[in-house]
């Protein structure tokens, strides 16, 4: 313990210290970034295992030499509270370092300085690094499924319009914004369904009819996370505030039914819609695969939310209900403008949590034969000419969710800003 | 003698099997102003929100304004909205402004135009001295401020009769003045007012009547000079020695 003690430093020498311990952190670096970029053992002359360890022990010494409670200077603070706070941290935070030092030159030289880009078949790839050749070739194919290539402007404009109209609620004029609600949650569904019906499906105004069996990859991942979030919101709430009702049966239905959908498994759910559904529904009746899985994925996500929902009311001090009451508010008056309010603010990262879970949930909509982005990729691998590039094909999809659920998860943090104020 | 705005009659409330209220009688008349004192856990607060309904009795009538409350009044909104009540916890509504809290009941309640509702609540807030603070949100203002504010929301609905259910007793000492005051001129305005309280000094200057009640009984009901001056239950001087 003697030596550690000695390597202690003290407020008046910290300056000396801190020196020579970021030296001898810098050439633990040093050498394990020539050891992996440059595949020079700079330690060479040391005995075998301790020419391994070497980093390690000098980083070690160098963390332990800068450790001080308070320095006053504000890095330095700032990197002994956060990766230095003891010798286990200290041991831990030169482990990760190194680990991803090591790993870089590998996946760098597969995923770009080794990968192939160019031509349009398989015989491009013959390096031995990732083959962006089998996206290229395929990415039309992942965007928009099976869908005729020459009408994939119908999908692009159908989704531009609706986004458009995603937006009417920030330009709406003030004496309308009381209808705002009214909007998003009844008008805006509507049309969103009309214009991807009449422009994806087509089959009036001269447009060619194109079965939902067609659509597929990201389009249809988006098509159906756009119902299924849009309806499975409303639905909840109607559910949360269903299972705290006073009446009996209502209160009873709601948790049955939340109870139901919580219980089973999202695929037996997806089955039973394409398969057991059509047989219990008149002959002549029809509707079609996607609009019944999306319905499936709409209540069994909606369970979720009521329960999400449910929390925030539960936390909404009683003062709140008798304040409202004893102004003479009925039931809905006083959910509507005194408690949803506050009780939506605060389930916010619940509902996204739920919201991302859903995006998340739709490459399960495969096992009934429609193949959104995942279900795409998973038709391509065991495409005869593309085989072998399924790892290609699912980091691509996983950039793919992972941009979509990021700016999800960001929209979610601004509406909490956005919607905070202070109690 | 004019015909009271609440009358209860051998009124009796549980909490399960515990009795909170037992057989409560009171008459209170136009313009009156009541205050009701006691012990903690004596039923006080309780006794307020059976009469606009925030708690339900089992037994007797209490008869508001002419209506009666039971399981059948249909319109319990409309009573409520008649009785106007300030809470111990003010429950202002964090996520409104302060001119928005006071305007939200008169605009779809009463279906007020939005503008006059909004002249009212100045007018209110006025009264109340924190009209320049209305386009502060709740959370931004002192205890004082808020309970002021619930006040003036109150008394945005025009009610026929106020409720306090110790409305200074969340605040500072300092801000305790500041309401009081506020009570006091709205008292001398005329206005039917239940205050439970423990500020025998308010009550000493605008009450008409005191109610002691222990243990989920009035045990006294007297005029507020003669409650001071010659409490008659031993009981009642108990409390009154240790808090004057």
């Amino acid at each position: 313990m003697q030596t550690i003690n000695f390597l202690k430093p003290n407020r008046d020498n910290i300056k000396n210290y801190s020196i020579i311990g970021s030296f001898l952190v810098l050439v633990s670096l040093i050498d394990v970034i020539s050891n992996a970029f440059l595949k020079i053992n700079l330690t060479s002359f040391l005995p075998g295992s301790l020419s391994t360890l070497f980093p390690l022990i000098i980083g070690l010494i160098g963390l332990n030499m800068m450790r001080i409670d308070y320095s006053g200077n504000k890095t330095l603070d700032l990197l002994n509270k956060n990766i230095n706070t003891n010798n286990f941290n200290a041991l831990l935070t030169l482990l990760i370092l190194f680990s991803i030092i090591k790993a870089l030159p590998q996946s760098l030289s597969w995923m770009i300085l080794d990968a192939t880009i160019s031509g349009d078949s398989k015989d491009a790839c013959t390096g031995t690094g990732a083959c962006w050749t089998y996206i290229k070739v395929w990415f039309r194919r992942f965007m928009y499924g099976m869908y005729p290539n020459e009408f994939h402007w119908r999908i692009n404009t159908a989704f531009i319009l609706v986004i458009a109209l995603g937006f009417v609620g920030y330009f709406m004029k003030e004496n309308l914004k009381k209808y705002l609600a009214l909007y998003y949650v009844i008008i805006y569904p509507v049309i969103a369904y009309l214009v991807i019906y009449y422009l994806i499906s087509g089959g009036s105004f001269g447009l060619q009819w194109v079965e939902t069996g067609a659509w597929g990859g990201l389009s249809l991942t988006f098509i159906v996370s756009f119902f299924c979030l849009i309806f499975c919101f409303p639905l909840g709430m109607i559910f949360a505030l269903g299972r705290r009702s006073n009446l009996p049966v209502i209160k009873y239905i709601s948790i049955c039914y939340i109870e139901f959908w919580r219980g089973v498994p999202l695929i037996t759910v997806l089955f039973m819609s394409s398969v057991m559904f059509p047989m219990f529904l008149p002959e002549d009746f029809f509707m079609d695969k996607l609009v019944r899985v999306i319905i499936a994925i709409t209540l069994f996500e909606a369970a979720y939310c009521a329960e999400v929902i449910r929390g925030g009311l539960q936390s909404l001090p009683r003062g709140q209900y008798d304040a409202a009451k004893s102004l003479g508010m009925g039931y809905w008056k006083m959910h509507i403008f005194v408690i949803l309010p506050q009780a939506l603010k605060l389930v916010i990262p619940g509902i996204a949590n739920t919201f991302l879970a859903l995006v998340k949930d739709t490459p399960l909509i495969f096992v009934v034969g429609l193949a959104e982005l995942a279900g795409m990729l998973a038709l391509a691998k065991t495409n005869p000419k593309w085989l072998g590039f399924a790892m290609e094909g699912y980091i691509f999809a996983s950039i793919i969710f992972w941009i979509i659920c990021y700016a999800m998860s960001k929209y979610s943090y601004n509406l909490e800003a956005k919607y905070k104020t202070e109690r | 003698m004019s015909d009271p705005i609440i009358k209860i009659q051998n009124m009796n409330k549980w909490f399960g099997d515990f009795q909170v209220l037992k057989n409560i009688n009171l008459e209170v008349e136009a313009n009156k102003k009541i205050v009701v004192c006691g012990p903690s856990g004596s039923g006080k607060s309780t006794l307020i929100r059976c009469i606009n309904r925030l708690e339900e009795h089992q037994e007797g009538d209490i008869i508001v304004d002419g209506n009666e409350l039971s399981e059948k009044t249909k319109d319990i909104e409309k009573i409520r909205a008649e009785v106007g009540m300030v809470f111990q916890q003010f429950n202002l509504f964090p996520h409104l402004s302060i001119l928005d809290n006071c305007t939200l009941a008169p605009i779809w309640v009463k279906k007020m135009p939005k503008k006059e509702a909004q002249e009212l609540a100045l007018d209110q807030l006025k009264k109340v001295q924190i009209d320049d603070q209305a386009n502060k949100f709740p959370g931004q203002l002192s205890g004082g401020q808020q309970q002021r504010c619930a006040i003036a929301r109150a008394l945005c609905m025009q009610p026929k009769i106020m409720l306090f259910d110790e409305p200074t007793s969340a605040l500072d000492p300092e801000m305790i003045k500041e309401v009081l005051d506020a009570m006091v001129s709205l008292a001398k305005g005329g206005m039917t007012m239940i205050v439970v309280t423990h500020e025998m000094g308010f009550a000493k200057e605008v009450a008409d009547e005191v109610i002691f009640m222990d243990e989920g009984m009035i045990i006294e009901k007297a005029e507020t000079k003669e409650f001071f001056a010659s409490p008659k239950s031993d009981r009642t001087k108990l409390f009154l020695s240790q808090i004057l």
